[in-house]
């Protein structure tokens, strides 16, 4: 399947996970479950960084449109579309990892702790960008706070079971410029 | 001149994410004060016929609860008949009331209309409702939302050709008076956006006499609701030691859980009432 491909349906059925799935759960008042942005973390290394941002901005939009909140979302997923290429850049492992892989995962980024460091970050950053935005009036600091740290555990082990759920193979590439 | 494209070449990236978060910021900003977004009318129509599919499966899993709610309703309806009523005594006479039958309808000031609800969330801080109704279904803009059992849903915010966005109760603007049936106090009810089913209560003076359970109306002050639809039970009093007043927690009557079926309420007389305010708000800068 080519990349372009594989990259729609992943946009189509995370929105659809998220919207019907994820917000029809309610644990608890402090845990909101999100994984739509899963698709930031994925998007190749090789893309365009403005391409990556206009991407975000699209993906954040669609599913403010379906919450009927407009901009919340987007402001979060192009905040994190932004941050992720200084992050790649400072936990790749070696020169040119990012070449021989297509797209980040466990195995691109040499071990599950600088993929773990990787997810946890964007979603902290993402979690933390969006609430800030819709808590303008609710003022409670660590309220914010606690569903900040709570949500991204949940992210993070959804972000897992993801995994788990999609084996994406990542061949090794040489020869690559 | 050179030098600024020069700029921009180099930190292209950087003034784009600036640019991308200046729309959305500016996108929050607006759609909370006018509640009309760039183009919402066609992003809901998209977002309103993918609801809908998604509905169908979720109404027919619900099915026994919103037949359970309507027989509820039903059961009200049937014991306001006139038929259920004898009074013995030969003295009084049960007189028709005509104006029901006013077939003009100019004395009708409150229409009911049926809608199905085809989205709602209570899980974020801004709660919506979709309604498969629209302008074409003669939707009424700015009509209060109640669900079978007459508590109070929403206010209609967004009509567009055939959905209609509903602000729930369980917004951060939300705001709805209210009165407290027994002592007949007024106050404004709000959602401080931590648990769904729980809203806030304002504006009750410390020398009221509140008891946890008391109901909670609308007032009817305002255009969007007739008086007397239940919005709550009290379930929590807390004296406020800042101000002379309570701060009132109370259960919602309306489960927003599983709301399948709703009624909008529409005012007719409201665009005679604004005309006049409209002149009197004239009359008194002049």
């Amino acid at each position: 399947m080519s990349t372009l491909v594989k990259n729609i349906i992943r946009f189509i059925l995370l929105i659809l996970v998220q919207f019907y799935v994820l917000d029809k759960i309610h644990v608890h008042r402090m845990i909101t479950p999100y994984l739509y942005f899963l698709f930031i973390l994925w998007m190749p290394f090789k893309m365009n960084r403005t391409a990556q941002m206009a991407l975000a901005f699209v993906l954040g939009f669609t599913l403010d449109s379906f919450r009927h909140q407009p901009g919340f979302h987007a402001a979060a997923c192009v905040l994190i579309a932004y941050i992720r290429p200084f992050l790649i850049n400072v936990l790749i492992p070696q020169q040119g990892a990012d070449t021989n892989y297509e797209e980040p995962s466990v195995k691109s980024m040499g071990g599950l702790f600088p993929y773990l460091v990787y997810a946890g970050l964007l979603a902290f950053i993402h979690h933390a960008w969006l609430f800030m935005l819709e808590a303008f009036q609710f003022g409670n600091f660590w309220y914010f706070f606690f569903k900040t740290i709570l949500s991204t555990a949940i992210s993070l082990a959804l972000i897992f079971i993801a995994e788990l759920f999609f084996s994406r193979k990542q061949k090794f590439k040489t020869n690559t410029i | 001149m050179r030098n600024v494209f020069l700029f921009i070449r180099r930190y292209f990236n950087f003034l784009f994410f600036i640019a991308l978060q200046c729309i959305c910021i500016a996108m929050i900003v607006q759609y909370n004060k006018y509640h009309h977004s760039v183009g919402s009318g066609v992003m809901n129509e998209i977002t309103g016929k993918i609801n809908t599919k998604y509905n169908q499966i979720d109404y027919y899993l619900q099915l026994k609860k919103t037949n359970e709610q309507l027989a509820k309703d039903n059961e009200i309806l049937r014991n306001q008949l006139h038929q259920n009523f004898v009074t013995p005594d030969t003295i009084n006479k049960i007189i028709t009331d005509s104006t029901p039958f006013d077939t003009l309808g100019n004395k009708r000031k409150w229409l009911y209309l049926q809608a199905k609800v085809v989205s709602n969330s209570v899980a974020s801080q801004n709660n919506f409702i979709v309604l498969s109704r629209g302008s074409n279904q003669q939707m009424p803009k700015d009509a209060g939302v109640i669900d079978p059992n007459n508590a109070v849903v929403g206010i209609v915010t967004d009509v567009s050709s055939n959905y209609t966005v509903v602000m729930s109760l369980l917004h951060k603007d939300s705001k709805i008076s209210v009165k407290l049936k027994k002592g007949g106090e007024g106050g404004q009810v709000f959602w401080d956006g931590s648990e769904p089913n729980k809203l806030s209560l304002s504006g009750i003076k410390k020398s009221a006499s509140v008891k946890k359970g008391d109901t909670v109306l609308t007032s009817g002050m305002t255009l969007t609701f007739p008086y007397g639809l239940l919005v709550g039970t009290v379930d929590e009093i807390i004296p406020d030691k800042a101000t002379n007043d309570f701060i009132i927690k109370i259960k919602s009557a309306a489960n927003f859980y599983n709301l399948q079926y709703v009624y909008t309420i529409d005012n007719l007389q409201k665009a005679d009432i604004n005309q006049m305010l409209e002149k009197a708000i004239k009359k008194s800068n002049n």
